[in-house]
């Protein structure tokens, strides 16, 4: 009887811990989820076409959440400034167009570009970071607006000349750029893609998520992750043990700014377009919304937060959004219903930021 | 008793089923100094809190006891009634507004005013200052404290001193003050600062006013008060004349013995003539805990204890030296001069450090036991490494290994080495603090407050651990503590700081008094001014 007891207890704590691991606004946006899919399944939306959307936009959008871990975990907070990392991808893109490439070899190229451009920037963003310590996220926002404004100038002084993306009159680059010119175009998402029944599974681009994610738990395993963590979690503690704190912050943000330029190019291939100019400017935003509802505070992060994270809020918002079209047929309300979602989704994430570990 | 302006009667005080302060019997006669002395946490902050009914009272379950003022009972709930039954303090820490005149001090909140057309409509909140009789009455305050300076001068940029007398000149100018609390005045003062602000203590004394001084320096009680109480462990010792007694007495009442931790000793205890740390001229800026100017030797093999009240910066020596506050000054360490402000350099050289401040720079409260004891060796110490490609990785058997080591050989209480450091009880958070320090292999180690926060069975393992080390591995051991009987029982000889200074060096075995004059500063009577304190304040 004792034993059963025993038992007893242990189950109810098991759940009891459960909870506490997932986190309460991991459980309430999972719950509205399921909700939105029941009434979506009532409305007769094809359900194999919301889980191939949800797949697919989780993919995309991954490796732009996986940006937040590095700045999170060395105390700089959730990344505001990915805009930075962003621009740096679509710079790195843009030139490999320039330069007449496609396919896999324009691909590679974008990332080849970005990474020592997003490094240096990130770098020097990291810098900032540490100037304006208390102020990080702040800071980190309107680093991050300012960068897209400057940019703005840049996509249109750009002396490039390549005709798939100026545009037809004048000079600059146009603000949407269509990857099929380039065969760019769903490239990662066609590797290796396969169906199960009507759902579409894009192999290539979850095996890059994926192993981006590989990396990001391998490097927050490394002698030098660790550290990095340790003082964004008790600077105090990192100091007294003889950490390099701020170096380890610079080094963090550098991280954070080369996965989001990394992020965009993975984007924009699985999105088929590049989109410049204001595109940039609020992506931070359901990046950041993803990792804090998957159970991320602004002081701890893991890549198992990014994955839950990302899966929720990308599949609420695909399936929100057929969802209030079928609702609301016939008037315009379905666009303000995604604005209604997505924005409340992000201002309740936003509210649980400063949430510590229960 | 009929003279009584204040009575505590029997008040006793516990925050969460812990006694603070048992059946407290203290009274204050019209135009009496009473002098009120205790080690810090006897219990004088508790018994001012519950005078001047502060929220910590108040939101805790309040007290047992009565407050009688002129023999009626009474019962602030916040300090604002306190204030208006007549009741001052003069804080250790000015709380005075920098850009404000002298006079929009004193009368701040309090101001004289008269009514105008707007004020008519809007309310009295909008009348206008009346600023001539506002500045008489702070004339009157000033004279009151024969203080010649001009009540429009800006606080800002006035010495230390006068600050003090602002701040007293605005207590005696509510009307009706009877009681006035002065907490540890001179404290940062200067001596001839002080010696005027006692002076001026008398003279409202005189005036009929009850006066409360708390302070820990011995001489300036026996100069100024009438009666003096002290208070040890939340208990009432005595209430004496001063003309009855002596500072040696006051001295000994004061530190007591306490709860007698037995002093372990061994022979196998090797302790050489070599110097093994060499501190001269050492200066920490720790907040709180200033060091000004330490001179040091400690031999191969000791264990030295380093004792004093707070804030008096005994807790600064080895967070300077560790580098986690700045420092200047000569350390030799080992026979090789050390860089202060490198924490890494001072661990790679050999010597450990035990935080006092557990919760905040000891332990990574939500991380494991075992990452939290092979941390610091493995950042600083590259052990518990593998190499991975560009990368080092940690070396998770290793670690588990070595944790479960510490966890049997310092009888860690815990479930698992995973569970994580800020679910265990206090001992056994110190407990693994040590074991983090004992990683990195060091061959001196700083504790401080090894047993701050931690139950009496606890302590005695903790300082029985420190003992075993410095008996089997030889290591050497400077423990910081507040508590003289910890220090007493294991400590070879423990020196004392007063005022960011060696006051001096006592056997374990010296007497009470003796502790307790070294602790107050009062030995050999000091008479130099020292305008670097007053620099730091200004």
């Amino acid at each position: 009887m004792a034993e059963m007891n025993g038992n007893g207890n242990n189950l109810a704590r098991a759940s009891r811990n459960l909870l506490g691991d997932i986190g309460l606004p991991t459980v309430i946006i999972a719950v509205f989820w399921v909700l939105t899919l029941v009434a979506g399944h009532f409305v007769g939306i094809s359900m194999s076409t919301l889980v191939s959307d949800t797949i697919k936009r989780a993919g995309m959008n991954g490796i732009l959440v996986l940006a937040m871990v590095p700045a999170i975990q060395s105390g700089t907070g959730p990344n505001f400034a990915l805009p930075i990392g962003i621009v740096c991808g679509l710079l790195g893109l843009v030139t490999a167009i320039e330069m007449d490439l496609t396919g896999m070899t324009w691909l590679l190229t974008s990332f080849a570009l970005a990474l020592p451009l997003a490094a240096a920037v990130g770098y020097g963003y990291g810098k900032l970071m540490n100037a304006v310590k208390g102020s990080e996220m702040t800071i980190a926002t309107y680093t991050g607006f300012s960068i897209v404004a400057l940019m703005c100038l840049a996509w249109l002084m750009i002396p490039f000349r390549n005709p798939k993306m100026g545009w037809f009159i004048g000079k600059g680059l146009r603000e949407t750029i269509q990857l099929d010119a380039v065969g760019g175009a769903q490239i990662l998402n066609n590797f290796l893609l396969f169906t199960v029944g009507d759902v579409i599974v894009p192999t290539g681009l979850l095996l890059t998520f994926a192993f981006f994610a590989f990396l990001v738990w391998l490097f927050f395993r490394s002698k030098l992750g660790i550290a990095i963590s340790a003082g964004g979690i008790n600077p105090k503690f990192a100091q007294a043990a003889g950490l390099n704190i701020d170096r380890n912050r610079v080094l963090a943000n550098v991280v954070s700014t080369i996965l989001g330029a990394i992020g965009i190019i993975v984007y924009s291939q699985s999105y088929g377009y590049a989109q410049l100019y204001t595109a940039p400017l609020m992506m931070a935003f359901p990046a950041v919304a993803a990792i804090l509802i998957g159970g991320a505070t602004a002081s701890r992060a893991k890549v198992s937060h990014v994955v839950i994270g990302v899966v929720l809020f990308q599949g609420l918002l695909t399936t929100a959004l057929p969802v209030a079209n079928e609702i609301f047929v016939g008037t315009d309300l379905s666009e303000i219903m995604r604005m209604i979602i997505q924005n409340g989704i992000i201002l309740y994430a936003l509210t649980q930021v400063k949430r510590g570990v229960q | 008793m009929s003279d009584s302006l204040l009575q505590f009667r029997n008040i006793s005080k516990s925050y969460y089923g812990n006694s603070v302060l048992a059946n407290i019997n203290f009274d204050v006669r019209k135009g009496e100094i009473h002098a009120l002395i205790g080690e810090n946490g006897a219990g004088k902050s508790t018994l001012m809190n519950i005078l001047f009914g502060m929220p910590v009272i108040t939101g805790t379950g309040g007290y047992e006891g009565d407050v009688l003022i002129d023999g009626e009972k009474i019962s602030f709930k916040s300090p604002h009634e306190a204030m208006y039954a007549g009741i001052g303090m003069v804080h250790q820490e000015f709380m005075l507004i920098p850009g404000y005149s002298i006079t929009e001090n004193i009368k701040i909140n309090r101001e004289i005013t008269t009514p105008n057309p707007v004020s008519r409509i809007f309310g009295k909140r909008l009348e206008t200052l009346d600023m001539a009789s506002m500045n008489a009455d702070a004339r009157k305050a000033l004279d009151k404290l024969d203080m010649n300076i001009e009540e429009f001068t800006q606080v800002a940029g006035l010495p230390v001193g006068h600050m003090q007398f602002v701040e007293i000149a605005r207590e005696i100018d509510k009307t009706g003050i009877k009681i006035l609390v002065f907490d540890e005045p001179t404290a940062v003062l200067t001596e001839s600062e002080a010696q005027n602000l006692l002076a001026a203590v008398k003279r409202l004394a005189a005036k009929g006013i009850g006066i409360i001084f708390i302070s820990h320096r011995l001489d300036e009680i026996i100069s100024v008060a009438d009666r003096v109480t002290i208070l040890r462990d939340g208990e009432l010792v005595a209430t004496k004349d001063i003309k009855d007694t002596n500072a040696v007495e006051i001295a000994a009442l004061m530190i007591g013995r306490k709860v007698a931790i037995d002093r372990v000793q061994s022979d196998r205890r090797r302790i050489s003539d070599e110097i093994i740390l060499s501190l001269k001229d050492l200066h920490v800026g720790m907040p709180g805990e200033m060091v000004r100017g330490i001179d040091l030797d400690i031999r191969k093999g000791e264990i030295v204890g380093i004792g004093g009240l707070a804030g008096q910066g005994k807790l600064g020596i080895a967070n300077g030296i560790m580098g986690t506050y700045p420092a200047r000054g000569d350390v030799v360490f080992n026979g090789k001069p050390m860089i202060l402000g490198d924490p890494r350099a001072a661990m790679a050289s050999g010597m450990g450090f035990v935080s006092e401040d557990r919760k905040g720079v000891g332990l990574l409260l939500n991380e494991s036991i075992e990452l939290n004891i092979a941390f610091t060796a493995m950042q600083v110490g590259n052990k518990f490494l593998k190499q991975g490609g560009p990368f080092r990785f940690q070396d998770d058997d290793g670690i588990r290994k070595h944790a479960l080591k510490m966890i049997k050989d310092l009888d860690i209480r815990c479930e698992s080495p995973v569970q994580h450091a800020g679910s265990l009880s206090g001992g056994n958070q110190q407990k693994v603090c040590v074991a983090r320090a004992l990683t990195q292999d060091p061959v001196f180690l700083f504790v401080s407050e090894p047993t701050r926060g931690i139950d009496i069975g606890a302590k005695k393992l903790i300082l029985d651990l420190l003992l075993k080390l410095n008996e089997e591995e030889g290591m050497t051991i400077v423990m910081t503590s507040s508590e003289l009987a910890e220090l007493r029982s294991i400590c070879d000889r423990i020196v004392i700081v007063c005022e960011g200074k060696v006051e001096g060096v006592l056997p374990p075995d010296a007497s009470d008094a003796e502790f307790g004059l070294m602790m107050s500063g009062s030995r050999g009577g000091k008479t130099e001014d020292s305008p670097e304190r007053s620099a730091d304040h200004g």
